[in-house]
C-alpha cells in the first residue's frame, strides 16, 4: 500500500477533510477523560523534526501523539546534526533506520516534504514548510469554524487580513475554507498581496471598506521583519495598524476573529479583541490537540471507514 | 583566429548512405548519401559507393544535419570539475549533435585572465572531444566594478565577454564594457536581470508563485534589464547578445532594437521554449533555473520569436550540478538544468512535431544562427566543408533517464520525460565524436 502523506490541501478530498474532522470530534470525550489517554497508537513511532521555532503545532502533535500512546521522538535542528551539516536527505535516511510510521516536519523551505519524503518510508505530515503549506492548521481552523458554526460551512464569508504574501497558513486555508463552500475574501496592503492570488477564486481587497460583509475575520501575523530597511513591505506597524488593525471599533456584534498566533497585540489584533472570550483563539489551539489527533489516527489507518461515520472508539 | 579547440584525433572517412539531409544553409532537404574522406565532406550523391575500406553506415529513416552550435554551456572547468570537466561535458554535447560549444567564465576561479584562459585551452587540447571555446568574465571575478583585460583575452582567444550568471552590475559598466570591447572584434553576452527586482526569487512571479508561496522573479526584471543594456548598445553603437531571453516583454525590446538598427542578437533555451512554470507545482529542484519557467504567452512568444528569426539561436544555459546541491527541498536548490544531451530532442518532440517550427528552422537556429554569433564557420553538409554534423533518429522514442548521460551531472528537467529524436552519431572537426550503441 503506498503511503500517506499529508503535504498540502490539495493531497485531501472533501470526504477526507469531513472525515478527518469527524474524527476529531470523536476524539473529544477522551480529552476530558481523567486519563486522557488512548492505546490506538501503541507500538507506532512518530518523529517531530521542527526545524523551524514552533509553540503551538509542535507540542500538540507531541502530545497528540502521547494521547493515542505512540512512541515519540522530538528533534530540533539547533544540537542535531543539522547544525554539523547534515542535509535533509541524510537526517531522513538516518530517522528512517528506526522504523518510524510518521515524521511530521516543519522546515523552513517549501520543498522539503517532498525531498524527506522521497528518502523515507514513514509517512510524511506538513507541519509548515517555508511559505507553501501549512495544512494542519487549516484543518483545525475548520474544526474551530465547525464546532462554532456547525457542520454546515458553505455560504460563509471570511476575510483573511494581513500578510498574505508570507503566510503558508493563507495558502492553506484558503484552499480548505474553499473546499467546504466558504467564500474567501484576502485583504492586505499591496506589498502584502501575492500578484496573481485571485486565480485561487479569491476576492482581493486592499483596504477594510466591505470588512462588515465578513461573517469571519481570519487575522495573520505581522513580522517585524516585515518593516526591515530594504525590504520595504511595509514603511511601519503603526501604519499597518491603522490600517488593517482589528479593534473592537471596526468589528460587527455578530463577527469572529480568529489567528493562528501567535498575536502581536496592538499591531494585527486590538488587545480588546485578544482578551475578548468571542473570539476563537483559544477554540483553534484547543482544536489543534484533537484534530492532530484525527490526523495522526487517519495517517495509520486509512481514510476507507467512511460508512463508520468516523467513529474510532 | 581559432576559436575552439579539441583533443587531436583520426580524420574521419564514412560513407552515409541513404539519410534525409536537411542543411537550411545549403537549401538541402532531400534523401542524398553524404561521403566523408578524411574529416572532410568528399561528396554528396544518390548512389555514392563505399570507396575501400570506408565504413557505410546505413542512415536511411535518419535525419542528417549540420551540427549544431551552443553559445551557452557552463563547463564548470576550471573549480567544480566534480559536476562536469571538458571531456564529460564535450561528450555530453557530441551525445546531443553538437560541435561546437563555449563554456561560460563563472567558474571559480573566474575566466578572467590570458593566463587562466590559455590553461584552459591547453585542456581543451586535451580532453574535448569536440571543439570547445570560452567566453572571458566582463569584470574581474565577476565583481561588477573593474573591467578585464580584453584585448589580452580577446588575442589569447575568447570567444566573446560575459560576466553570465548575474547581470551587468551598473549602466556605467555596461557602457564601459560596449566601449572597450571595440578594441577587439569581439562580443558581450549579458545576463539580463534587475538583481533587486528578483531577490529572493525563486519562481516566476504569477498565479502559479502565489499558489505555492515561492518567492517570484517578475518578468519585468529581465525586460526592464534587457531595455537599460539596449539604450547603451544603441547609444554607443555597441555590439550585444542578449542571453537566455524568457519574457514576452523583453522581446518587445528586441524587435524595437532591431528595427532601428541596433547590433543585437539573441538566444533561448530548450526549457523555456518547451515548459511552464505550472511544472514547478511538483516542487522538483530540476525545475528551478535562472531565468524562470515563465507563463505559457512568454512561452508561445518566444516560439514566435524564434520562427521568424527575431530571436537569432538556441542555446542550453546547459547547468551542471551536484547531486548533493540539487537533492535538497526546492527553496534552497541553485538555479540551473544541464541541457547539451536533450536540447534538439525536447525541441524536435514539444515544437517541430507539433508543427509549431518547421524542422530546417530549428536546425538553422541551432546551427548557422550560433555559428554566425560566434564568429567561427556554420557546420554545412556540403562538398568540401569540414565534417561537422550529426545522424539523427526521428522516429526513436526514449525516457530522459538518471543513469542515461555522458554529463557528469544528471539534473535535467526532463528527467522522467519522454522525448521522441535521437543524436545516433556525430562528427565534429572531421572525427567520430560520438556513435550511440546500436
Amino acid at each position: 500500500m503506498a503511503k500517506r502523506d499529508l503535504i498540502s490541501m490539495e493531497d485531501l478530498s472533501r470526504d477526507q477533510v469531513e472525515l478527518l474532522l469527524d474524527t476529531a470530534e470523536s476524539f473529544l470525550p477522551v480529552l476530558e477523560r481523567d486519563i486522557k489517554k488512548v492505546p490506538t497508537l501503541r507500538g507506532r513511532t512518530i518523529i517531530n523534526l521542527f526545524w523551524e521555532a514552533s509553540t503551538r503545532t509542535s507540542s500538540s502533535f507531541d502530545l497528540a501523539a502521547k494521547r493515542l500512546s505512540a512512541d515519540t521522538l522530538g528533534l530540533k535542528a539547533k544540537g542535531s546534526a543539522v547544525e554539523k551539516g547534515e542535509s535533509l536527505k541524510d537526517t531522513a535516511i538516518t530517522l528512517s533506520a528506526y522504523g518510524p510510521d510518521i515524521i511530521v516536519m516543519r522546515h523552513p523551505s517549501a520543498g522539503a516534504c517532498q525531498v524527506l519524503s522521497a528518502n523515507t518510508e514513514a509517512s510524511v505530515i506538513n507541519a509548515g514548510d517555508g511559505k507553501h503549506q501549512h495544512p494542519t492548521q487549516c484543518l483545525l481552523d475548520l474544526f474551530s469554524l465547525r464546532q462554532t458554526f456547525g457542520r454546515d460551512l458553505s455560504g460563509m464569508k471570511i476575510w483573511i487580513v494581513g500578510d498574505i504574501l508570507h503566510s503558508r497558513v493563507a495558502r492553506s486555508d484558503i484552499m480548505g475554507f474553499q473546499m467546504l463552500g466558504m467564500d474567501v475574501t484576502l485583504a492586505a496592503p499591496p506589498t502584502m498581496m501575492p500578484r496573481g492570488i485571485e486565480e485561487m477564486g479569491v476576492s482581493v481587497e486592499y483596504d477594510l471598506g466591505r470588512l462588515k460583509e465578513a461573517d469571519v475575520i481570519y487575522l495573520l501575523r505581522i513580522q517585524q521583519e516585515r518593516i526591515k530597511a530594504g525590504a520595504n513591505f511595509l514603511p511601519s506597524l503603526r501604519e499597518y495598524s491603522r490600517l488593517f488593525g482589528i479593534t473592537t471599533a471596526r468589528l460587527q456584534p455578530h463577527q469572529r476573529v480568529m489567528h493562528p498566533g501567535p498575536i502581536n497585540r496592538g499591531v494585527e489584533i486590538g488587545a480588546d479583541i485578544a482578551d475578548d472570550d468571542e473570539n476563537l483563539i483559544a477554540h483553534q489551539v484547543f482544536s489543534g490537540l484533537a484534530v492532530r489527533m484525527a490526523i495522526l489516527y487517519r495517517t495509520v489507518v486509512g481514510y476507507s471507514d467512511v460508512s463508520s461515520g468516523g467513529e474510532v472508539l | 583566429m581559432e576559436r575552439t579547440w579539441s583533443r587531436p584525433g583520426p580524420a574521419l572517412d564514412l560513407l552515409l548512405k541513404g539519410g534525409r539531409v536537411v542543411d537550411p544553409g545549403e537549401g538541402i532537404d532531400e534523401v542524398q548519401d553524404v561521403l566523408i574522406r578524411k574529416g572532410k565532406v568528399a561528396e554528396l550523391g544518390t548512389s555514392l559507393e563505399a570507396p575501400g575500406g570506408v565504413r557505410e553506415v546505413d542512415a536511411r529513416g535518419l535525419l542528417v544535419l549540420p551540427g549544431f552550435v551552443d553559445l551557452h554551456t557552463h563547463l564548470r572547468t576550471p573549480g567544480r570539475e566534480d559536476e562536469e570537466d571538458l571531456a564529460t561535458g564535450t561528450r555530453a554535447a557530441a551525445a546531443g549533435g553538437y560541435v561546437a560549444v563555449f563554456g561560460m567564465a563563472n567558474t571559480d576561479p573566474v575566466v578572467d585572465t590570458a593566463a587562466l584562459l590559455s590553461g584552459l585551452i591547453e585542456r581543451a587540447r586535451r580532453e574535448a572531444v569536440v571543439p570547445a571555446g570560452f567566453f572571458a568574465a566582463v569584470s574581474r571575478g565577476l565583481a561588477g566594478e573593474q573591467l578585464t583585460e580584453m584585448a589580452e583575452l580577446a588575442e589569447a582567444g575568447a570567444v566573446g565577454f560575459s560576466d553570465d550568471g548575474q547581470p551587468l552590475a551598473t549602466a556605467q559598466l555596461v557602457r564601459r564594457a560596449l566601449q572597450y570591447v571595440k578594441l577587439t572584434d569581439r562580443f558581450v553576452a549579458v545576463h539580463a536581470e534587475d538583481a533587486s527586482l528578483v531577490r529572493g526569487g525563486q519562481m516566476h512571479e504569477g498565479p502559479v508563485s502565489a499558489r505555492l508561496g515561492l518567492g517570484g522573479m517578475p518578468s519585468i526584471a529581465e525586460s526592464i534589464d534587457v531595455q537599460r543594456v539596449l539604450e547603451v548598445v544603441a547609444y554607443e553603437d555597441g555590439r550585444v547578445h542578449l542571453c537566455h531571453l524568457s519574457a514576452a516583454a523583453s522581446l518587445e525590446h528586441l524587435e524595437r532594437a532591431k528595427k532601428a538598427g541596433v547590433r543585437v542578437t539573441a538566444e533561448v533555451t530548450p526549457h523555456h521554449l518547451t515548459m511552464t512554470d505550472d511544472e514547478v507545482a511538483s516542487l522538483e529542484s530540476t525545475l528551478k533555473m535562472n531565468p524562470p519557467l515563465r507563463e505559457e504567452s512568454d512561452r508561445a512568444a518566444l516560439v514566435k520569436a524564434l520562427k521568424s528569426g527575431l530571436v537569432d539561436c538556441v542555446a542550453t544555459d546547459h547547468a551542471p550540478h551536484a547531486p548533493e546541491e540539487k537533492d535538497v527541498p526546492f527553496e534552497e536548490a541553485p538555479f540551473g538544468t544541464t541541457g547539451l544531451e536533450t536540447a534538439f530532442a525536447a525541441l524536435y518532440t514539444g515544437l517541430v512535431k507539433k508543427r509549431a517550427l518547421p524542422l530546417a528552422t530549428l536546425v538553422a537556429r541551432m546551427s548557422a544562427g550560433p555559428a554566425a554569433i560566434a564568429g567561427i564557420d556554420s557546420p554545412a553538409v556540403r562538398a568540401g566543408a569540414r565534417a561537422d554534423l550529426c545522424v539523427v533518429d526521428p522516429e526513436a522514442v526514449w525516457t530522459v533517464a538518471r543513469d542515461g548521460f555522458q554529463s557528469r551531472s544528471s539534473n535535467s528537467a526532463w528527467l522522467g520525460r519522454k522525448l521522441t529524436g535521437r543524436v545516433r552519431l556525430t562528427v565534429a572537426a572531421g572525427r567520430l565524436a560520438w556513435e550511440a550503441d546500436a
